[in-house]
């Protein structure tokens, strides 16, 4: 039991960091990007300011993601034993694209003054590219997990193993791409929602104005087309679901029933009892149009499967949350765009206000869509081949190792933001601008 | 050679080059930490100077172990698993302790002096967590109970030996790291600052060595099957001492610039010392894993997943070889950042 929560939550906290890992350095190539065509020195100073804050940032990514690499071998011995033998390759390439991040990062934070532009440029798109190869090389054990394949099972040892087909496993491509542009997402929103707060303050300058304002637009236009690329990749891996991972869609949207037609039922809570969701808006057809492009698409129901099978029902509650802030975030943004760039009009501060919640709000549909991933899985660890029970340890120390962890993710919450409100504060734009100027 | 023992000797590769890495970066923390003190001697600033780009990629290593040996080895996990939770965990905590106040010490300079000597303590408990592992491995402090591996934390915190291998990790930690600044600050042309750490190195020195020696007197009684390993393999612990003696005598002969310290072929010849023992401990360990619960042979993996892996590390490590030089070129090399 402990050994869920444990490790649910450091993947949790990791997921934070994480996510602003891969997106940001997104950021700041397009900051140096905009430098190099316009020549406004105000990229120059949004790139170093965006790396100043990825560099805090990423020290927690790394430490965190230390320790759930090493806890994932400590509290899922069962799990570890079938990973290594079949879904390894992605572990250990993961870890070189780390190296590369690792290498190119520092000589991009610590030789910046030594390289020219174009290495420069070529050595944060090197931490870009070893970000995002990380991030898909773990999402692809995490896709084997749902859809495990390239081995079979014969009194219950492992053979026949492929690491190609493994690697290869029916989700993979739909998950690593959902991951990826949904991290883009992310940090897009978080820094349209840092401009859009300082956009907010009523005694800042003139210059500062339209340093945030270009940040602002950078920021959701990306936005923009991000929240595009998830939601129709979404839509692609709800289908993945409908094919390899019936009963999953199935608990995501409270069926019970087998049927064509299916509606989608939207918020509201499902209930064992009367087998249907309540409270729910229900749109007819809906269901059966995402998982197959057609109306008349088959979805089949939670009676299919042995009710000892069934995930946890709440998460219909997770897979809304996520869809929800998605839907929500792609109608704004894409509402601000037209405002700005087809009617010309300039933003009212009520605009502004709305986007300061973008950014935590795209995290929370990151946090959402994972647990939605880990736990309508459940109850297996791996989708019909090993129990989460099999899979766990029987060490005696999971529990206080629990509250120790639970403590540190906490207390470096608090840290980090006193660290970065405090850098910021110290070295405000201004100082920049001036600087410079 | 069996694929089994090719598997072990590229994780022991992996080990070698993060005990060295490690040794560096927890040494450099820690003298950053002692000469942090008074602002700006230009030990603290070598240290530190070495510690912002490399860390990172120390980090990655320890990692890149963990991963290949559950990768090479998964059917060590399940013990593993059971027997190192605990002090990996703690381990793990102070590492993130470590490596996040460290990181935060250059931003908020105010409480930069407190991160600072909490990430060198923590510098310190580490490795000791770390090394207070070999000794497990060699047998005494397991037993089996209805089917379940235990390890006796009362036993392990007890014994005599679990402390002198703390000892030598330690000791091991403090010498490498003196040695190498003290050659990083004579190529950043700080003489003061390389006589320095030259001091330290002549004292861990000789330390080191007493200390290595004396563990191996220091063993349970179970491990006997690894000492009667270790005189099969003499010769590379032989080999060591002699590396050891020149590196050592390489401190005292006269450089260019009439200061003594030849610090490039010490360094050199010392790591050289450490790959020999390294390997020799490591032949001398074989075929176990743990003694006597697993042997390597029973961890190992499948034939087509241990060609996958392999393919992949020698294809990662040919990307990574150029990457290294580059940053060995920027970091370690060139002038105008060792002497700004
Ligand atoms: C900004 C974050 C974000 C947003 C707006 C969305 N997603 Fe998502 N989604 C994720 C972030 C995410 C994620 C955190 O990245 C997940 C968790 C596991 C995974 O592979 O990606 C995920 C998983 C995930 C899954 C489960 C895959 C599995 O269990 O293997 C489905 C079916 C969808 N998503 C579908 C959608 C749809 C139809 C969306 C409509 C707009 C949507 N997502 C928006
Ligand atoms: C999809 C979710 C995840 C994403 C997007 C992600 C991404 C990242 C990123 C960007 C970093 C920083 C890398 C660096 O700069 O070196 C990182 C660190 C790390 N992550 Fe995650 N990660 C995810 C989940 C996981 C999981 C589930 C594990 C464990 C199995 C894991 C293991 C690690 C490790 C071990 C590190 C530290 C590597 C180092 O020492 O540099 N990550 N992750
Ligand atoms: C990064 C965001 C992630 C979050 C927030 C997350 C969350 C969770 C949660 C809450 C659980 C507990 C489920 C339960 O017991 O009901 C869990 C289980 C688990 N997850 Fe994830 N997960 C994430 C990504 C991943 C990835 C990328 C992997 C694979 C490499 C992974 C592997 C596991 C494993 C092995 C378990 C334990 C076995 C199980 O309960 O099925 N997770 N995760």
């Amino acid at each position: 039991m402990y050994a869920r929560v444990l490790f649910g939550s450091s993947l949790g906290f990791h997921i934070i960091y994480a996510t602003l890992g891969v997106g940001l350095p997104l950021m700041i190539i397009l900051s140096e990007f905009m430098h190099i065509i316009t020549k406004d020195r105000h990229y120059a100073i949004m790139a170093r300011r965006i790396t100043k804050g990825f560099a805090i940032l990423i020290a927690v990514s790394i430490a965190s993601g230390t320790i759930v690499g090493v806890l994932l071998s400590l509290l899922w011995p069962g799990f570890m034993e079938m990973v290594g033998q079949i879904i390894a390759l992605p572990f250990l390439i993961e870890i070189f694209a780390f190296l590369i991040e690792a290498v190119f990062m520092s000589i991009y934070l610590y030789a910046a003054d030594r390289l020219s532009p174009a290495m420069r440029l070529g050595s944060i798109i090197l931490v870009a590219i070893g970000a995002v190869g990380s991030a898909i090389l773990i999402t692809d054990a995490h896709a084997w997990m749902n859809t495990p394949d390239g081995f079979r099972i014969v009194n219950g040892e492992v053979v026949d193993v492929d690491p190609l087909d493994a690697f290869f496993n029916p989700s993979f491509f739909a998950t690593a791409l959902h991951v990826t542009v949904s991290a883009y997402m992310t940090a897009a929103f978080v820094m349209a929602s840092v401009a859009a707060f300082k956009l907010l303050k009523r005694n800042i300058t003139k210059e500062e104005r339209s340093y945030h304002m270009k940040g602002l637009k950078i920021s959701l236009v990306l936005g923009l087309l991000m929240s595009l690329a998830t939601a129709a990749n979404g839509h692609e891996t709800a289908q993945m679901l409908h094919e390899y991972m019936p009963r999953k869609l199935a608990a995501a949207e409270g069926l019970f029933e087998t049927q064509s037609y299916a509606p989608l039922a939207i918020g509201g809570f499902t209930d064992e009892e009367s087998e249907s969701v309540k409270f729910a808006i229900e749109i007819p057809g809906a269901l059966s149009f995402l998982a197959g492009d057609r109306f008349d698409t088959e979805v089949l129901g939670l009676n299919e499967f042995p009710k000892d099978e069934w995930p946890p029902l709440f998460v219909h509650t997770l897979f809304n949350v996520m869809v929800g802030i998605g839907t929500l975030l792609l109608l704004y943004s894409a509402f601000l765009v037209i405002w700005k760039f087809v009617l010309k009009k300039e933003f009212k501060p009520w605009m502004f206000a709305g986007l300061t919640a973008g950014g935590p709000l795209a995290i929370i549909a990151i946090e959402a869509g994972w647990c939605f991933s880990c736990i309508g899985r459940q109850p297996w660890t791996i989708t019909d081949v090993m129990r989460t029970t099999e899979a766990a340890t029987d060490s005696d120390y999971v529990g206080l190792l629990f509250f120790l962890f639970a403590g540190l993710y906490i207390a470096l919450l608090f840290i980090t933001s006193f660290v970065m409100r405090y850098y910021f504060k110290r070295n405000p734009v201004m100082k920049d601008l001036q600087l410079e100027g | 050679m069996e694929a089994s023992i090719i598997a072990i000797t590229i994780l022991w590769s992996f080990l070698y080059i993060y005990s060295m890495l490690g040794s560096l970066d927890f040494g450099a923390g820690f003298w950053g930490m002692i000469y942090g003190k008074k602002n700006n001697t230009g030990a603290s600033l070598i240290a530190n100077r070495f510690l912002s780009p490399t860390w990172e990629v120390t980090n990655v290593f320890l990692v890149l172990f963990v991963v290949a040996l559950y990768s090479f080895f998964p059917f060590a996990a399940s013990m593993l698993g059971v027997l190192f939770l605990l002090p990996i965990g703690l381990g793990l905590v102070l590492l993130t302790i470590r490596t996040t106040f460290m990181v935060f010490s250059h931003s908020v300079k105010r409480y930069g002096r407190l991160l600072q000597v909490i990430s060198g303590i923590t510098g310190i408990l580490i490795p000791a967590l770390l090394v207070s592992i070999l000794p497990v491995t060699l047998g005494g402090f397991i037993t089996m109970e209805n089917g379940h591996h235990e390890l006796l934390y009362g036993k392990l915190l007890t014994s005599f030996t679990t402390y002198a291998h703390i000892l030598f990790g330690i000791c091991t930690q403090f010498f490498l790291s003196a040695l190498f600044l003290a050659d990083y600050a004579s190529v950043s042309k700080d003489p003061s600052a390389a006589q320095l750490y030259r001091k330290h190195a002549i004292v861990a020195g000789p330390v080191t060595i007493v200390v290595a020696v004396l563990t191996l007197f220091t063993l349970e009684p179970e491990a006997s099957w690894f000492l009667t390993n270790v005189e099969n393999h003499l010769y590379g612990f032989g080999m060591s001492l002699l590396l050891f003696l020149f590196g050592y005598a390489a401190l005292f002969l006269k450089n260019r610039d009439g200061q003594r310290g030849l610090f490039r072929y010490a360094v050199v010849f010392v790591v050289l010392q450490y790959g020999f023992a390294i390997y020799a401990y490591g032949s001398s360990h074989l075929p176990y894993m743990v003694y006597p619960h697993l042997t390597i042979e029973e961890a190992f993996t499948n034939p087509s997943m241990f060609y996958a892996l392999l393919i992949a590390t020698i294809i990662g490590m040919a990307i990574l070889v150029p990457a290294f030089y580059l940053f060995w070129k920027l970091f370690l090399k060139d002038r105008r950042y060792l002497e700004q």
